[in-house]
């Protein structure tokens, strides 16, 4: 079975790259447009894996991180940040929060097919 | 879908429109923080999709743009109308530098607005930027370097997962598995943090790694694998190549350190075999037995109280304790283990000596002489085996003429046949002689008293009277055998050795006897069972089965106790009554079925506790003498159990019911 990639970012065309990298892969990506809508998106699939933006309007990739991580039935499901060289304390945050990892922007499909096997496979 | 290209540029007129749209409102409201955090997550999703997209120029500039701006957000400079003038100035030039188009350098003129804007926005904001105009040119050092190890080196890696990372979704088999495409590696988890279960939390990763890898590889690309680990215990040491490392796939696996005891292969059978060999005395061996026999009791109270404490430390030293002791057991045994063919030898000339004395011509067969049995069996087995032996040529092979006139052929022939099966060595004595004559056995016992003459008894229970004491159904007396001390002897031997005698006779045809041994005497595999207050083992090798002992489906006949089990009833013998507890009342007992004589026997137990494997210890010199117990044996308690003997027990309770009817 395919795995599920959630990308949650204000940028449509982050969202889109994410996407041309990973589907000749053989994931399966869904898109989401901030945090409030990637939490409801984890809800209603089963996500294997979530690449979020840090900053979005309504809520942030933090808080999204915090919000996945409070509840219980979501557990586990690795989240990446997706940053830039100028947010490494934000990195802390998240990895704080609960993030699995990063990816630093900008990124090419190799950086994001890397990460996304090293983290589901 | 249209291209990420396409949706960037779509989405980069957005952007510049929301940026817009911030910068005026600001300049009518400039402390206004929503506006100045959406003018900055503009700048900050142009920046970054536009590096995406090989817009290096755009990315570059707004990074400046964005330092001032981030001034103003966090409070150190102030939204001015001059700052909105070259802010949206900067917006012009970044939609110019748009539509420039994606991985192309900056034209003459773009360079000089870059620089310009770069420098007033510098000083509203007093940010030290530079325009990319003016920096030297990254690119080469951006790229990665190519430096490709193409020598083996020797890494050895240390790994422990920070706390709580299988709870954000880190997957160690995934970065163990990476590490390994990387070259050849070997991986040995550290389980000592391991909890036991209560306090176990299956979020949490408590395993680390120590992985041992070999390759061209060097620190960066291992690096690379954990780069996300940043908070576990990583440690990356190169270590010195070693011969073992080079390139031998096939041994790889070999090399895998085997954590538990090796199990240790049997001699090589038969005398044969060639290897060195030592001499040692035989009481030498009963004391390493001792002594192993003192080291698996230890082991076993260690055993009880690892469980009790729960530390897995504990019960990992206490497991591995265990491993080895049964290798250390395994391996003793093996080296007081003898073949039985140094039985058998002895055979040929008394078979050849009896033959010619009875005028009776006999040979001897021998199989399985190579089966291996224990010292002390092998040397306690002579003499009920010439015992067997005679009593199967002078009572069983018929005289030449009798053989003649059944056809057979006139020389009889005497197999002698061992064979491990189990736990257990069977040796078999068989003939092809005129078997036992039933009728004959049943008068004899008759006349010696050990049945009554109304009582009837099946064949084999019949043939099982051989080996009463006294009896003796030869006709004439010879100076061979018949002085009534053969089978009753040979019983008295087997008991002691805790082993089963089962005869199989056919008139006519022969007689098969066959004594089941356990393969030591050291060593027991018993069944614990509880009466009263008190623990007995029964030899696992004489259990057939246990059952709930009903209220029911149960019958008295003629003073014995008989219980039905499925379709068959089955005597039995209620241990509490017979070693006179007297708590035989109670709810819920047990019956444990054994085979004793040639019979199935159940014996009523208060509860059956389980199995285990055991040191014999001899009773004392007083105690020897007690019927029905085969040994003793110290728990893990350190409490002691007595092993009772099957058969004993049965003819015991024969006794007993005898003198009672």
């Amino acid at each position: 079975m395919s795995k599920t990639v959630l990308t949650v970012d204000d940028s449509a065309s982050i969202r889109s790259a994410i996407a041309f990298a990973l589907q000749p892969k053989g994931y399966k990506v869904i898109q989401a447009e901030d945090g409030r809508a990637g939490l409801a998106a984890l809800k209603a699939n089963a996500v294997d894996m979530v690449i979020t933006d840090l900053n979005m309007p309504n809520m942030n990739g933090i808080e999204m991180i915090r919000a996945v991580r409070s509840d219980r039935t979501l557990d586990g499901v690795p989240i990446v940040l997706l940053t830039t060289e100028s947010q490494k304390e934000k990195m802390l945050e998240g990895k704080q929060a609960g993030a699995a990892g990063w990816i630093v922007k900008p990124f090419d499909e190799q950086k994001i097919c890397a990460v996304v096997s090293k983290m589901i496979g | 879908m249209s291209s990420p290209t396409d949706t960037f540029l779509q989405e980069a007129d957005d952007l510049l429109a929301a940026l817009e749209e911030a910068l005026l409102e600001l300049d009518e409201n400039p402390q206004d923080a929503i506006n100045i955090a959406n003018a900055f997550r503009a700048l900050h999703t142009l920046k970054g999709s536009g590096n995406m997209f090989g817009f290096r120029a755009l990315g570059d500039f707004i990074h400046h743009f964005e330092d001032c701006f981030e001034k103003v957000r966090n409070g150190s400079a102030f939204v001015t109308p001059d700052l909105v003038a070259v802010a949206l100035a900067s917006r012009d030039h970044i939609a110019a530098l748009l539509d420039l188009g994606p991985d192309t350098a900056l034209t003459p003129e773009l360079a000089e607005t870059d620089r310009n804007l770069l420098a007033k926005l510098g000083e509203i904001t007093g940010s030290d930027t530079l325009s990319a105009a003016d920096r030297p040119s990254e690119d080469t050092a951006s790229s990665n370097q190519p430096n490709a190890p193409v020598i083996e080196r020797r890494w050895h890696i240390r790994f422990r997962p920070e706390p709580g990372s299988l709870g954000m979704g880190v997957r160690p088999d995934l970065l163990l598995a990476e590490l390994s495409g990387l070259g050849r590696t070997m991986v040995t988890p550290q389980l000592d943090a391991v909890p036991g279960l209560d306090s176990y939390d299956p979020a949490e990763c408590y395993i680390a790694w120590i992985i041992e890898l070999v390759g061209p590889v060097d620190r960066a690309a291992i690096e690379d694998v954990f780069l996300f680990q940043m908070d576990a215990e990583l440690t990356i040491e190169e270590t010195q190549l070693e011969a073992q490392d080079m390139p031998e796939p096939a041994e790889n696996d070999a090399a895998l350190p085997d954590r538990g005891a090796e199990k240790t292969s049997t001699p090589a059978k038969g005398q044969a075999s060639g290897g060195d060999s030592v001499r040692v005395q035989a009481s030498r061996l009963d004391d390493l037995m001792n002594q192993l026999g003192e080291l698996v009791i230890a082991q076993a109270r260690l055993k009880a109280i690892s469980s009790e404490i729960d530390d897995p430390r504990l019960s990992g030293t206490a497991e591995e304790i265990e491993a080895l002791v049964t290798g250390l057991r395994d391996t003793t045994l093996s080296i007081r283990m003898l073949p039985v063919s140094m039985v058998f030898g002895k055979f040929r000339r008394l078979v050849r000596d009896l033959s010619s004395d009875l005028g009776k011509a006999v040979a001897l067969t021998t199989e399985g002489g190579e089966t291996e049995v224990d010292k002390n069996i092998i040397d306690a087995l002579t003499d009920p085996l010439v015992h067997m032996v005679r009593n199967s040529i002078d009572h069983g092979v018929e005289s030449a003429d009798i053989r003649a006139a059944q056809g057979k052929p006139e020389t009889a022939t005497i197999c002698l046949r061992a064979e491990q099966a189990g736990g257990e060595v069977l040796i078999t004595v068989s003939d092809d002689g005129g078997g036992l004559d039933t009728e004959a056995i049943r008068a004899r016992a008759i006349e010696r008293k050990l049945i009554s003459s109304d009582q009837s008894l099946s064949a084999a229970e019949l043939h099982q009277l051989i080996f009463e004491p006294g009896f003796s159904t030869a006709e004439t007396i010879s100076n061979v055998s018949g002085r009534g001390v053969g089978m009753d002897a040979v019983r008295g031997v087997i008991d002691a050795l805790r082993g089963t005698i089962d005869v199989r006779s056919r008139p006519g045809e022969g007689t098969e006897v066959t004594l089941r041994l356990p393969l030591t005497l050291a060593i027991i595999d018993g069944l614990m069972v509880r009466v009263d207050d008190d623990h007995f083992v029964i030899p696992l090798a004489a259990v057939e089965e246990c059952v709930d002992l009903p209220d029911r489906n149960m019958v008295h006949d003629n003073g014995r106790r008989m219980l039905q089990i499925r379709e068959s009833w089955v005597p039995y013998i209620d241990l509490d009554q017979l070693f006179g507890f007297g708590q035989s009342g109670a709810k819920g007992r047990r019956v444990v079925v054994v085979t004793a004589d040639g019979r199935r026997i159940g014996f009523a137990v208060d509860d059956v506790v389980g199995q285990l494997q055991t040191v014999i210890k001899p009773l004392s010199r007083f105690h020897r003498s007690v019927e029905g117990l085969a040994g003793a044996t110290i728990l893990g308690d350190g409490s002691v159990a007595l092993i009772l003997d099957a058969n004993a027990i049965v003819r015991r309770a024969d006794a007993v019911r005898q003198i009672a009817a």
